[in-house]
């Protein structure tokens, strides 16, 4: 049989990123696929030789511009351990709840995008519709609609108001309805259902062999999230893991859709909870981060790792970021041999690639 | 698709999501962070701003009394604003206006140092603003 050797990206008309994959076909087959990474390098751990501890917050927020609050939660729990800073209870709710804004905007974002790469247009409306509401959300909460800026080492630079809280109530049971409203046409409809079931299947072994993270090894059924580490406040609002077992792409959707519904009940449970008092602890008498240690939380997209060694200067020696979409790489080159050439751009899309997150 | 019909039709009937803009633009929340300004006369050319920004955009020269900006250059986090201890920098809650050129901020002020000497002298002469509005563009 002949082979042909075709390249899927870095420009493709569905993917909103550089991806590069080699896929060798046989007919319409693919059975081997290589991918090549680093077109959207940006050199951002190397910054930390350059700006000082505090003003890495604000670069290690570019990493990705979809879960910025969630990178610079986890770069300023890990200087904070440093540092030994203990943060008010309020601002760990604070960061929970802002955190699961972000992560409801991005599994959106995702809907609307897998949506959209069968074809679905109208679907991709729909989702970014509601999505525009939490950008809303961030905006009136934060300041900012994306690139959130509230961490600071110590606690967060903004506060909820008695008002906004009760604004970000009714906000978030319009968007709870909005979403379940679509659950039928995402999870039931059959032409969902013909592009997505049984496309790009990773069994569980594979998931945890090949250390699948986030809804991609969830989908397969780890039951496995950083947030049952009870990092932040997540250890008092009863947090669940959602977990599907299929491991195909219709699996990996259902999970990211049941998260963002999980995300509006854990906000909802984090308000209730929202204890009184400072935001912001003071940080400004102690010396800089000195030593050695490793964050892990939750980002949308799965586990992202942080390491930081600092020498009590005011720039940190190293600063190493590994981000959900590089470890969740090898999966998709375990899923891509048997699938057909026309269903690739969905099972790319099924692990949700942030390829700038990646490349750093 | 048929399982989309009934969000079809709901959408017949519902608001409009999007909007007419330019015609029609949304009110901003309060506390956005938009463009940066500095009410220059109470600046008092400390430098905090420009040690603490993480894009560098500000540059203060204190013996001068100038302080310059790069807006193209700012990520509008906002931080200047935070750690200004005399309070002149603020955001409006608009943001900065594309335009086709780039646009350089320079702001001359007046060394306080000296007014405050004048201040105790003649309580109520303040200091005149050398450049009050409209910062001088450049580049
Ligand atoms: S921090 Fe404020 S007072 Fe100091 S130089 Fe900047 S704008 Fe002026
Ligand atoms: S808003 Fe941020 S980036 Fe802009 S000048 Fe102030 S500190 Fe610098």
């Amino acid at each position: 049989m002949r082979k042909t050797v075709i390249p899927f990206g870095p420009q493709h008309p569905v993917l909103p990123e550089p991806i590069h994959l080699k896929l060798t076909l046989v007919d319409e087959r693919v059975v081997e696929a290589i991918p090549n990474l680093g077109y959207v390098h940006r050199g951002l751990e190397r910054l930390a030789d350059v700006r000082d501890f505090h003003q890495m917050i604000q670069v290690v927020e570019r990493v990705c511009g979809i879960c910025s609050m969630i990178h610079a939660h986890c770069y300023c729990m890990g200087i904070e351990e440093l540092m030994a800073v203990e943060v008010p209870p309020r601002a760990q709710f604070l960061r929970v709840i802002w955190s699961e804004v972000h992560r409801i905007q991005s599994h959106l974002l995702w809907l609307g995008l897998f949506a959209d790469s069968f074809g679905f247009e109208s679907l991709f409306m729909q989702f970014w519709r509601i999505r525009e509401k939490i950008m809303d959300i961030s905006e009136s909460t934060t300041g900012n609609r994306v690139i959130v800026s509230v961490n600071v080492i110590g606690g967060v630079r903004r506060d909820l108001s008695a008002e906004q809280t009760r604004w970000l109530l009714t906000e978030l049971d319009w968007v709870e309805e909005q979403i379940q409203r679509l659950q039928t046409t995402m999870m039931e409809d059959y032409t969902v259902k013909k592009r997505t079931v049984g496309k790009g299947v990773l069994t569980a072994q594979q998931a945890y062999e090949l250390g699948a993270v986030g809804p991609v090894a969830r989908g397969s059924g780890l039951s496995q999230d950083t947030r049952q580490t009870s990092y932040a406040a997540y250890g008092e609002l009863y947090f669940e893991p959602v977990v599907e077992t299929e491991g195909d792409c219709y699996a990996r959707s259902k999970v990211r859709f049941r998260e963002a519904l999980a995300s509006v009940d854990l906000i909802r449970r984090a308000l209730d909870k929202l204890p009184a008092g400072e935001v912001r602890a003071k940080v400004k008498s102690l010396k800089p981060p000195k030593g050695e240690t490793v964050m892990r939380v939750e980002q949308p997209r799965g586990e992202l790792l942080y390491y930081f060694k600092g020498s009590g200067e005011k720039n940190l020696d190293r600063l190493r970021i590994r981000t959900p979409t590089f470890a969740n790489i090898p999966p998709l080159l375990a899923m891509l041999p048997g699938v057909y050439l026309s269903d690739v751009p969905v099972v790319t899309l099924s692990i949700d690639p942030c390829i700038s997150c990646t490349e750093r | 698709m048929f399982k989309m019909t009934h969000n079809i039709l709901r959408n017949l009937v519902v608001r409009k999501s999007t909007r007419r803009y330019p015609f029609e633009v949304r009110e901003a929340f309060d506390k956005v962070r938009g463009e940066l300004v500095n009410d220059i006369v109470r600046c008092i050319f400390c430098g905090s701003c420009e040690v603490r920004c993480p894009s560098q955009c500000i540059q203060v020269d204190r013996k001068a009394a100038v302080w310059n900006y790069d807006p193209f250059a700012c990520v509008f986090c906002g931080v200047c604003v935070d750690i200004c201890p005399a309070k002149s920098l603020s955001q409006k809650t608009q943001y900065l206006r594309s335009v086709d050129k780039r646009i350089l901020i320079s702001m001359q002020g007046e060394l306080k140092k000296k007014s405050r000497e004048k201040d105790k002298e003649a309580e109520k002469d303040k200091p005149a603003p050398v450049e009050p509005e409209g910062p001088a563009a450049t580049g």
